[in-house]
């Protein structure tokens, strides 16, 4: 017996998937093969950045939607904001955690190093960690109205702190001898002028953000059945 | 905003009274300086080096120590239950908070008046540019405290808060650790104060946001 | 069995529809009741009851989750500073800050209310002398005993000259001497009509206190009665027992 809320949830899930399967062919079958242009050391494995790129956005827009609940909650004081938050927060660190890995490999790839501290990849460090601490601050507090207070407060500024790390990071790397030049990313740019690339780079940014949005939803409903079974629970006391 | 200065006053009247606090943030500090610089060993005599780390070296050792006086900013106001005494003489809260806030920063430059000498001694710096370490060390301070006092009444009422403090913070206060390790970097090494007008910007700007952040959350967090 | 609660001009507190939630749990459900100026009212109740809650937010220190508290016609949700300044608590935590002398702490919370120097040095001499603690005065409060330290705090209570007067377990940890001093200070007060309110597991000590007594459990109000109605404490007792246990 499935409600016709979950059937629509299910339905989401199916096409999401088909996004992925089809936005990780665009990447391997339709794209052209990466030789000659402005970066011949790319090569097959900048193919990660049309992975990456989605993945790291969504990560952001992750948090973004942490900050946005975390004001609602803190002016509205209704439950619902709080799952949201938490919801958001926990499918973004599993991203946040994906563009690191990513960028790693691609770093390794191309450079010989998991990591170079450049200012993106570095920024998105931070992010993760500031998830990760938004994650103690929940698992500190056991009452429930106390917890979404306070992290909510965590969540506002914690938003606020990343684009801040990003403008600083930039500065310390703009001093110190730079490895790799200015032209991490601009090298690259050249390739993404061909009209397939920019194809399976939108296609690849829509699977990313349906892959979050489903995720985020089954998210939601577990979280709030979980609310479900603590009220049932306090009410049979 | 009378208030702040009072609630301010008191603080510093009871930690200069019983110098606490003080104490063991100057300690702390100094011992943070003299491991790094053990720990550095042979590489002491190379100033190139030096100059790059040492920068760095004094910011941890006055973070550590700010972690120490933040978590007991708003703890020490538990004893005798205070805290509530406070919020009922308060007529607007976000007075507590700056109130705080200006104790901690007058605390935490205190310890870094006296640590700086110190750390010039130890590794043979000469310094041209005082009045531009000077605003670095303020502006850095203030965007430090500001996060640290809203995260120090966040923790408050949370029973593991000493453990948790530092882990909130210290992903917080990258934007402002970056800019001032290297503006102080910078005027070891014998720059000016036009040299670090970029750094100055920055964590003018950090200041200004997290302070005005905390202002508007700071009343949902001492709420118990 | 209930007295005449019905709002009136000279009300200092009243309370409108009253419900607080924590987490699922309602602690207060529609509470009710007005206050008049100058008189004395006992709340009493088992743990759990919501007292505490209800002090909490006539205090300014929580807020409603639903309905209104007035005090002084200032709403508790919009206009909370004016009421921290016309409002005192005396509670079993003194607000004392240990490392600073007792005239300090008077000067602090004093200076907190905007009270001007010159009067202040008169009232602080005043509640030291009244409080019987003036040998002491530069005396750190960690330095004090805890008798002294809870008549100390009775005289940071007053030191603003509150128009509305909370007592939270007030007998708690007061030594014969502190009694006496704390139930003259209540007698004085009586004359310049402030109001109390007095919450405290104590009857048989609080009830010669109050003029009006309220029993709450479960959150809700049980018992709301003139003392002049209620024959005397022992009949009382009974009927607390009574109401509590049903």
């Amino acid at each position: 017996m499935l409600s016709s809320e979950s059937k629509k949830v299910n339905l989401l899930a199916v096409l999401t998937t088909i996004a992925i399967i089809v936005a990780t062919g665009m990447i391997f079958f339709y794209l052209p093969q990466m030789t000659g242009g402005s970066s011949e050391v790319l090569g097959e494995s900048f193919k990660i950045f049309y992975i990456h790129l989605p993945i790291a956005f969504t990560s952001y827009l992750a948090f973004f939607i942490v900050f946005v609940a975390g004001i609602m909650y803190l002016r509205s004081s209704n439950k619902k904001w709080d799952i949201l938050a938490r919801s958001s927060a926990e499918v973004g660190i599993g991203f946040a955690f994906l563009v690191i890995a990513t960028g790693s490999i691609w770093a390794k790839a191309v450079w010989g190093w998991y990591w170079i501290w450049e200012p993106r990849l570095t920024t998105s460090l931070v992010l993760l960690l500031v998830y990760l601490a938004y994650f103690m601050v929940r698992q500190s507090i056991d009452e429930p109205e106390t917890r979404a207070r306070l992290s909510s407060i965590f969540g506002i500024v914690g938003f606020a702190a990343v684009p801040l790390s990003f403008l600083s990071v930039r500065l310390w790397r703009s001093v110190h001898p730079l490895m790799f030049g200015e032209s991490i990313y601009g090298g690259s740019g050249g390739g993404l002028e061909g009209p397939s690339l920019i194809l399976t780079l939108l296609v690849n940014f829509i699977a990313f953000f349906m892959l979050f949005a489903t995720l985020f939803v089954y998210k939601i409903q577990n979280e709030e059945l979980k609310e479900q079974v603590n009220d049932l629970k306090q009410s049979m006391e | 905003m009378i208030q702040s200065l009072r609630i301010a006053l008191k603080d510093l009247k009871s930690e200069f009274r019983t110098k606490q606090m003080l104490n063991s943030m100057l300690v702390f500090s100094l011992i943070v300086i003299v491991i790094f610089s053990i720990s550095f060993g042979n590489l002491l005599n190379r100033s190139q080096i030096i100059g790059q780390l040492a920068p760095g070296v004094l910011w941890i050792s006055f973070t550590f120590a700010g972690t120490l006086g933040l978590s007991r900013s708003f703890a020490a106001e538990l004893e005798n239950g205070c805290l509530d005494g406070l919020k009922l003489c308060s007529f607007n809260w976000n007075s507590i908070y700056i109130g705080k806030m200006l104790s901690s920063t007058i605390l935490m430059i205190t310890i870094e008046l006296i640590i700086i000498p110190l750390f010039i001694v130890f590794f043979n710096f000469n310094i041209q540019g005082i009045h531009g370490l000077f605003i670095i060390l303020v502006l850095g301070t203030i965007g430090y405290i500001s996060v640290g006092t809203l995260l120090s009444a966040l923790t408050v009422n949370i029973r593991t808060r000493e453990i948790l403090l530092p882990v909130l913070l210290l992903p917080l206060i990258i934007p402002i650790l970056l800019p001032a390790v290297l503006a102080t970097g910078k005027l070891f090494s014998g720059g000016n104060i036009t040299d670090v007008f970029q750094e100055i910007r920055l964590l003018i700007v950090y200041d200004i946001i997290f302070f005005v952040i905390a202002q508007l959350v700071f009343e949902y967090a001492i709420q118990d | 069995m209930f007295a005449d609660n019905v709002g009136s001009m000279d009300d200092v507190i009243s309370v409108k529809n009253l419900s607080k939630s924590i987490g699922n749990h309602q602690v207060l459900k529609n509470i009710c009741f007005s206050v008049k100026k100058g008189s004395t009212v006992a709340i009493y109740g088992p743990n759990g009851a919501g007292k505490t809650t209800l002090f909490k937010i006539l205090s300014t220190l929580w807020t409603p989750t639903e309905g209104s508290v007035a005090i002084n016609k200032f709403d508790v949700s919009t206009d909370s500073s004016n009421i921290r300044k016309s409002i005192g608590i005396l509670s079993h935590e003194t607000f004392l800050y240990n490392d600073l002398t007792a005239e300090e702490n008077l000067c602090f919370y004093g200076q907190m209310y905007g009270i001007d120097n010159d009067i202040l040095d008169k009232r602080i001499e005043y509640f030291l002398e009244k409080t019987g603690i003036t040998y002491r005065a530069t005396d750190r409060v960690s330095e004090l005993s805890r008798g002294m330290k809870q008549r100390l705090s009775i005289a940071r209570t007053l030191i603003h000259e509150p128009q509305v007067l909370f007592l939270d377990e007030p007998y708690t940890g007061l030594d014969q001497n502190a009694v006496n001093v704390f139930e003259n200070i209540l007698k004085e007060l009586d004359s310049k009509k402030t109001t109390k309110l007095i919450v405290s597991h104590n009857i048989e000590q609080s009830f010669k206190l109050c003029d009006r007594a309220i029993i709450l459990d479960k959150g809700k109000i049980v018992f709301d009665d003139l003392k002049k109605d209620i024959s005397d404490v022992g009949s009382f007792k009974q009927t607390y027992k009574n109401l509590i246990n049903s």
